[in-house]
């Protein structure tokens, strides 16, 4: 579903990712795994052009993306959750839904209904402004709002940092629900590996901005990805 | 007594004036964070278009240029953030020059088009004349005005707050880089925000006719006024503009009931540069839960 071709980007003239291959094929969960400060990051801000690419090609159902804006590749139905629960702080919790909502251009209220499904304990909390949620309510509500435009690929970056266990919990519960049940693709990067392990069937270690084992969940030995990722 | 009380309607009406030259600036300054020096140029415009109405409108061009005007100085705000300003966001000191230069370009084509004199536009008759209240006489002219800025504040307090543009605008601004992954196109958002903000300043333009004169020169008169309100009241903060406006305008009046008219500026000046010693930030600040 999603393929990235010898992708190159940096900032300035500083290069972080020298030349990525990645493929995410449709129905799978595929990690991104790497120490801190190796690309994780900047790989899927890369993916999801809010980083333009400096060389390669970023393919979406076999369509190149690599040009396209930001919003439009949102709107062709990839959804991204950037890193450190982003939310409109001063937008209510509905509203933060719907803002992303009215962007695809629809009218009914639909997506919103069907991404308070997925985590319900927000429909208390519609009317508070997001800037006052907790940290895992917010993150809830970031990948919330990546579900509004019923994307066929999500793209997760560390869903599960500075979160307190039981949200947690639930959050790796409702990627595994959308997963199973609802046959989403999945792209993400994890620190925590067991959950990466839980969560993925292919794993991609990349290193200083270059992939250096690519795999799933059988070819990697037991040990090797820990190995791999020990500082 | 009553000559104090009088001075109330003074006051607000001076805030309306305010308030209203300052509306456009909440969103293209308050909203975008761009320092539009061509501003007070955009009020000059909106006041011209009531003037070329006038042609065909008679002394209806008031009326008629409101909505006249809103759509073409919209249109040459538009233009601007196109073809200069977008270049140039993140650079606040290169904006600042580049919009300044705009301002001194469109009033020489104004000078050039209408020459350098002041002229004036006609009111409707039926904003002649006056009520007397308080032992002050309060013009109809002025109370339009005022009710013209109730107006304008409500629809932009209503369009910001409920309106689906309005929405994507604040989510912009709140984070621009997680609007765009929310499927916002924010370079659009950008360029509605710029054509409310100019047109609304059209609107304000089309108003101050009805106060004087006006000429090349009349947004040079509002410009410094206008980043006041906005900056006092806090960055795009619409209740805290008001609350700038009514109180400046409030002061202005008194502090020239109680001497004369350039000390009164003066006043207001200490007390805003006091204010902001204070509160730098304005009045009103956006607060949310800090983030680990």
């Amino acid at each position: 579903m999603l393929r990235v071709e010898g992708l190159t980007a940096g900032y300035g003239r500083a290069q972080v990712l020298f030349g990525i291959d990645l493929e995410v094929p449709a129905g799978a969960v595929v990690s991104v795994m790497g120490r801190n400060g190796v690309g994780k990051t900047t790989l899927l801000n890369t993916v999801m052009g809010v980083l333009p690419a400096t060389g390669g090609r970023v393919l979406f159902d076999g369509a190149d993306i690599t040009r396209r804006g930001t919003h439009a590749r949102v709107r062709g139905r990839i959804g991204y959750v950037p890193q450190g629960h982003g939310t409109f702080p001063q937008l209510t919790v509905e509203e933060n839904l719907l803002v992303a909502w009215e962007a695809t251009g629809r009218r009914d209220p639909g997506g919103v209904a069907a991404a308070l499904g997925v985590f319900p304990r927000l429909r208390e909390l519609l009317k508070r402004r997001a800037g006052f949620l907790s940290g895992g309510q917010q993150q809830q509500l970031a990948i919330a709002r990546a579900l509004v435009t019923d994307p066929r690929l999500l793209v997760l970056d560390e869903p599960t940092e500075g979160i307190q266990p039981s949200i947690v919990a639930e959050i790796e519960e409702a990627i595994t629900t959308l997963h199973q049940n609802r046959g989403l693709t999945v792209l993400l990067v994890e620190q925590y590996l067991d959950i990466a392990l839980r969560l993925a069937d292919a794993f991609t270690v990349i290193d200083r901005g270059s992939v250096v084992r690519q795999g799933g969940r059988a070819e990697l030995r037991d040990g090797e990805i820990q190995r791999l990722l020990a500082i | 007594m009553h000559a104090l009380l009088g001075q109330l309607p003074v006051g607000l009406s001076i805030g309306a004036v305010l308030l209203l030259v300052a509306l456009g600036l909440n969103f293209t300054f308050g909203q975008m964070g761009v320092v539009n020096m061509a501003h007070g140029e955009f009020l000059m415009a909106g006041a011209y278009t009531a003037f070329v109405l006038q042609a065909w409108f008679g002394a209806q061009s008031v009326l008629v240029g409101l909505p006249v005007a809103f759509v073409v100085v919209g249109l040459m705000g538009l233009a601007l953030e196109r073809g200069l300003i977008r270049h140039f966001y993140g650079r606040p000191l290169d904006t600042l020059l580049l919009t300044w230069g705009v301002s001194l370009i469109l009033q020489q084509v104004a000078r050039d088009v209408f020459g350098a004199p002041n002229v004036d536009v006609a009111a409707p008759g039926w904003l002649a004349g006056g009520v007397d209240a308080a032992g002050v006489r309060l013009h109809y002219s002025r109370l339009f005005i005022l009710a013209l800025a109730v107006l304008c504040v409500l629809a932009v307090g209503w369009y910001l707050a409920r309106s689906r543009t309005g929405r994507q605008m604040r989510a912009v601004t709140q984070n621009r880089q997680l609007a765009a992954c929310s499927g916002i196109d924010t370079a659009r958002v950008d360029q509605i925000t710029f054509f409310i903000g100019s047109g609304v300043a059209g609107v304000a333009g089309v108003a101050l006719t009805l106060i004087g004169p006006i000429g090349p020169t009349l947004g040079s008169t509002y410009i410094v006024d206008a980043f006041l309100v906005v900056v006092v009241g806090g960055l795009g903060q619409l209740r805290g503009a008001v609350l700038a406006a009514a109180v400046l305008g409030l002061l202005n009046a008194y502090a020239e009931f109680w001497s004369d008219a350039s000390l009164a500026k003066v006043v207001v000046f200490a007390v805003i540069i006091a204010f902001l010693q204070v509160r730098p930030q304005g009045l009103f600040v956006l607060r949310s839960r800090a983030l680990t």
